[in-house]
């Protein structure tokens, strides 16, 4: 039997062809041919595979054939996830996203750089012509004072020397005689002028100094002064109190008197200095010499001093100690009358009116 | 959409049965059912429309298959069932293409897969795709001639006709030596 033979029987076995007789011997020569055994066991393997092979292509054009039908198109939009519109936005749209913020950012960096080039240089024109500006307005002022200075120095006989101010005084009588710290005018000088609050300045001398209380006096003696007016403060002898608001008048600052506020916040002084006040105010160097008034308007003490150290700690000399040294002024020293002032004008005024009226009495000292 | 997909979709029974009774209609009704819900997942998570097809139609054949062998038990729902094995199918194709990240979005309560069935069908898939190519090696007219008599069953008489043979023993010698060449061919492969 052939190869082709057997396949035929085999073939016709696995249909069912066979009649029975045939089955029964066909079934007996596959017992005793494991050849033949085999050969039906592949072929039937193999066919089937065939069979299967076929069933799944033709499942698969049915599917596909269905598939087609569906609108997956549609459905893929539907389906989606669709995180937000900003992700979908950049999904769809990154490398337009890209371009434009690199272009954007090209753009801004050009615009700034040139910007940039000409925001640097513009200020510093501006600056610079600003200051060229205030330089000829400030050298007009100078000369403006300049020749207003002429004109004053050439029409009054006043003196306005440039020279050094050291500290305030202040009057004790109408005819001249002024109060000020003894440092204001120690050492070596060549004259020595005071200038009141309207700017006007007169040649003084020095009666009197007593060092220990660190007070001087002065008078003016200038052809041009004129008698103040009576004086509407007077000395305050006896003590004052801890806590007593008080007042401070002085040239701190420039031309004109700087008022200050403040209490007394000991009796005594720097190191225990029994001759002083500590008093909480604020002053400066200019301050020396100058008047402590207390609410009433009466001269408690000369402002003297301050502690380096210890912020708002001044002192001031008491006005006992005051009344002391002009009680030690020798009478032939004397080119005039000193005669204190007892009457106060100005207790019950307010303090705007107290100092108004007061200023004209302080003078900034000048020593040359 | 979805109202119109719950009215259209099968219950499971009727698709067992339909795939039984290889009803058309039933096959297109469950189709049409859980594609979109397939799709969803597999463009969601890395995948096109075209893989979510692939995808898709294998868990079908794989439904299909165990259907047909008769040792389909429905331990779920119809749709866990095909989408766990969606999910399976994509999970091995995106490692496979190593675009796996590891994570997986999911659309749906999914059951673990026994992946028995899984291996099943792609050890098939490997026999069939050798089938196809050893046919189409083969060449006519050996390859209608056992497409003919293998698949569509037609008696020796039909093909002697449709061929021209003069008579049943050239065209069977014939068939046989066709045979022996697509067995050749479909074993040479490996």
């Amino acid at each position: 039997m052939s190869d082709n033979q057997l396949l035929e029987v085999i073939e016709r076995y696995l249909n069912g062809d066979m009649t029975a007789a045939e089955r029964k011997e066909f079934e007996l020569l596959r017992k005793e041919n494991a050849d033949v055994d085999e050969k039906v066991v592949e072929h039937q393997l193999f066919t089937n595979l065939l069979k299967q092979y076929a069933e799944r292509v033709e499942l698969e054009s049915r599917l596909n054939a269905i598939h087609e039908e569906i609108d997956v198109h549609t459905l893929k939009e539907d389906l989606m996830v669709h995180p937000s519109w900003i992700v979908q936005l950049w999904r769809h749209h990154h490398s337009k996203i890209s371009v434009a913020a690199s272009v954007a950012i090209f753009a801004v960096l050009t615009g700034m750089f040139f910007a940039g080039y000409f925001a640097n240089k513009e200020p510093g024109y501006e600056q610079l012509s600003n200051k060229l500006d205030r330089v000829e307005a400030s050298t007009n002022q100078l000369n403006n004072k300049t020749n207003a200075l002429a004109k004053q120095m050439g029409s009054k006989n006043h003196m306005r020397s440039p020279g050094n101010y050291r500290g305030s005084g202040f009057a004790l009588s109408s005819n001249g005689y002024i109060v000020t710290n003894f440092h204001v005018v120690s050492g070596k000088f060549d004259s020595l002028y005071v200038q009141n609050a309207d700017g006007d300045s007169y040649r003084a001398k020095l009666i009197y100094s007593a060092p220990q209380y660190d007070i001087a006096i002065l008078k003016i003696n200038d052809d041009s002064f004129e008698n103040l007016p009576a004086l509407p403060y007077n000395l305050k002898r006896s003590k004052s109190d801890v806590g007593e608001e008080v007042y401070a008048i002085g040239y701190s600052e420039g031309d004109s008197p700087v008022f200050d506020r403040g209490y007394v916040s000991s009796l005594n002084g720097y190191k225990s200095d029994s001759s002083e006040y500590r008093i909480s105010i604020p002053v400066n160097p200019g301050n020396s010499g100058g008047p402590l008034i207390n609410n009433k308007g009466s001269i408690i003490g000369v402002v003297s001093g301050k502690q380096t150290e210890t912020e708002g700690a001044s002192y001031a000399k008491k006005a006992g100690y005051l009344f002391k040294a002009i009680q030690n002024v020798p009478l032939d020293s004397l080119s005039g009358k000193l005669s204190l002032n007892n009457k106060n004008t100005l207790a019950g005024l307010s303090r705007v009116q107290q100092y108004k009226k007061m200023q004209k009495y302080v003078f900034m000292v000048k020593v040359y | 959409m979805n109202k119109e997909l719950k009215d259209s979709a099968p219950t499971d029974s009727e698709v067992i049965l339909g795939i039984l009774n290889n009803s058309e209609s039933a096959l297109k009704r469950l189709y049409t059912a859980y594609f979109p819900m397939i799709l969803q997942l597999i463009i969601n998570n890395n995948g096109d429309e075209d893989d979510a097809k692939d995808i898709y139609q294998e868990a079908i054949i794989v439904l299909y298959n165990k259907v047909k062998a008769g040792d389909f038990e429905l331990t779920s729902k119809l749709k866990t069932y095909i989408y766990s094995i969606c999910r399976r199918l994509w999970l091995k194709k995106l490692s496979h293409h190593n675009r796996y990240g590891g994570d997986i979005r999911d659309f749906q309560e999914f059951l673990p897969v026994d992946d028995e069935d899984v291996d099943h069908h792609s050890d098939r898939d490997i026999q069939f795709n050798k089938m196809e190519s050893a046919l189409r090696l083969l060449g006519e007219p050996c390859k209608t001639i056992m497409e003919d008599f293998y698949i569509h069953n037609r008696s020796m008489q039909d093909i002697c006709e449709r061929f021209g043979y003069t008579n049943a023993d050239n065209a069977k010698t014939q068939k046989y030596k066709c045979l022996q060449r697509l067995k050749k061919l479909f074993f040479q492969q490996k």
